[in-house]
């Protein structure tokens, strides 16, 4: 698989293989190559191995096959990445600006020295106001952009999202689509972006990795061609619905007769 | 309208429950002046009253000492059952070494334990004896509630904490015990009662008068038929449940109150 960019890429995996206690064989051979502030989608059904892939990008899980490699960094996982779960996953204990907190408070950081980050990431996010509330006193997608405000709080190279907006409305989730790629955009970041929808993986991307399942793996990359920003134009375009048509198409030959 | 509501539900909820227990003593005064029921078998609530009064120094000294023990009892269980399931939490091994002998304890009815326990002890500090079976009938609830707690922290958020680096302190202090609070605060609850109960039993086994609580009260006011002052005993040790109930559910409740759904109030 070939990179249709030359700057070098942030991560690459190769031949990567996961299976699990079970026998269930998570992911085999999985390739692909992300260049540094790129916008990657990775999209499949339901059990393709989508969200195993992005932990063991993150660390989270080790992989038994295959490795990882991380050429723009000399060769080290970067030590800040950020990470949005499906669900928030808030701390429904603290306030909205504590839980920006949280990495920062991890990494030592006193609240005194952490507040004109977590303010800035809230502003980002536009949740200054929301400050002192508590998670359960906000909607589904105010929740998300609090935990998206999080993983940005660090500043981290690279952010991996795990289907964030799928329990949003699609109101929501396109005004969010709209935020996050303002946000990656002004900040520059990595993005990995694992998703079921593939409207959303093609408006979002630069790239659509299209995974199939049993074994998981990457069965086609697609070049979303289409400059940013983007907004309602691209999404009422024809080239639109072409891309959408190829992941769709790409999706269908990775299913089980 | 909605405020009016919610202020009548408020009033209701105090004044029905006092309401009825009104009514219920009315109803056993009369019962008891109708048939003329001799005291000694049923004393009427007025009579009660009368006794409570008159033995109002010896009850509340009574009192005071079941407090204490109760009281005592229910801290060192709430440190231990909470300190050990930290311990159990940190290591596997220790939990599945020490977890067993923890059900043993909770098993083994205190009454049976008690003797054995006083002689060890010593009659003359019969109050340490009670401690200890208080303890023991309050620990278990505490430790198996705060292990479930420590244990059921959000995944995610834990695999958040390890994606940057944090220590395993950083996890107990910042995460896992926050998750168990409301676990740990039902444990309390239940504990609460039991250290209750644990000190009255206790006192009953104990028996012989080195003990004096209000269960040592009721013993004596029983052995003499001095009925009235049996249920001045018994009203003042249900004061006694209801009080710590509600003080710990008025713990609960606000140190809850802004997160977790057994707390909120719903608009």
């Amino acid at each position: 698989m070939t990179d249709v960019t030359s700057s070098a890429p942030l991560v690459e995996l190769r031949g990567i293989g996961k299976t699990y206690g079970g026998g269930t064989v998570a992911l085999s051979g999985a390739d692909a190559r992300i260049r540094e502030g790129g916008f990657v989608s990775l999209v499949g059904p339901s059990g393709c191995g989508k969200s195993t892939l992005l932990r063991i990008v993150a660390g989270l899980i080790q992989p038994d096959a295959g490795s990882l490699l991380w050429p723009a960094t000399g060769g080290a996982r970067p030590r800040d990445i950020g990470f949005v779960f499906q669900d928030a996953t808030l701390m429904p204990w603290a306030r909205v600006d504590d839980n920006v907190f949280l990495p920062l408070k991890l990494r030592g950081l006193s609240r005194k020295d952490a507040l004109p980050r977590i303010m800035d990431a809230l502003e980002r996010v536009g949740l200054a106001d929301a400050a002192r509330a508590y998670p359960r006193e906000l909607s589904g997608g105010m929740k998300m952009r609090v935990s998206i405000a999080r993983a940005l709080v660090t500043g981290p190279p690279l952010l991996l999202m795990d289907e964030p907006f799928a329990a949003l409305d699609e109101f929501t989730r396109e005004k969010l689509d709209d935020d996050l790629l303002d946000l990656w955009r002004s900040q520059r970041f990595t993005a990995i972006f694992v998703t079921h929808s593939i409207y959303e993986s093609v408006y979002l991307s630069e790239r659509v990795a299209v995974m199939g399942e049993r074994p998981g793996r990457i069965l086609a990359d697609i070049e979303i061609d289409a400059p940013f920003p983007r907004g309602r134009a691209f999404r009422e375009s024809r080239a639109y619905g072409e891309y959408c048509a190829r992941v769709s198409a790409a999706l269908r030959e990775g299913m089980p007769a | 309208m909605k405020r009016d509501d919610t202020a009548f539900a408020r009033l209701a909820r105090i004044i029905v429950p006092v309401a009825v227990g009104l009514a219920f003593l009315g109803g056993w005064e009369m019962l008891v002046r109708i048939n003329d029921i001799p005291p000694f078998v049923l004393p009427a609530p007025s009579v009660v009253a009368e006794s409570l009064a008159a033995n109002f120094g010896s009850l509340m000294a009574s009192l005071w000492v079941t407090l204490r023990v109760t009281v005592a009892a229910f801290i060192f269980a709430v440190v231990g059952g909470v300190g050990l399931a930290i311990l159990f939490s940190q290591s596997r091994h220790i939990e599945m070494a020490l977890f067993p002998y923890a059900v043993v304890l909770q098993v083994t009815p205190i009454v049976a334990i008690a003797p054995l326990i006083l002689i060890w002890v010593g009659y003359e500090r019969a109050e340490v004896a009670l401690l200890i079976l208080a303890w023991l009938a309050a620990f278990f609830p505490v430790l198996s509630n705060t292990t479930l707690g420590l244990r059921s922290a959000d995944h995610n958020l834990r695999d958040l904490f390890r994606l940057y680096g944090a220590s395993r302190w950083q996890v107990l202090s910042d995460l896992q015990l926050p998750s168990a609070l409301p676990y740990i605060l039902a444990g309390m609850k239940i504990s609460g009662g039991l250290a209750l109960i644990g000190a009255v039993v206790a006192e009953f086994v104990a028996g012989s008068g080195t003990a004096t609580g209000l269960a040592w009260r009721i013993i004596e006011a029983g052995n003499r038929l001095d009925i009235p002052r049996m249920f001045a005993a018994l009203f003042l040790l249900s004061i006694l449940g209801i009080a710590i109930f509600f003080t710990l559910t008025a713990i609960e409740q606000r140190a809850l109150r802004h997160w977790h759904e057994s707390a909120v109030r719903r608009e």
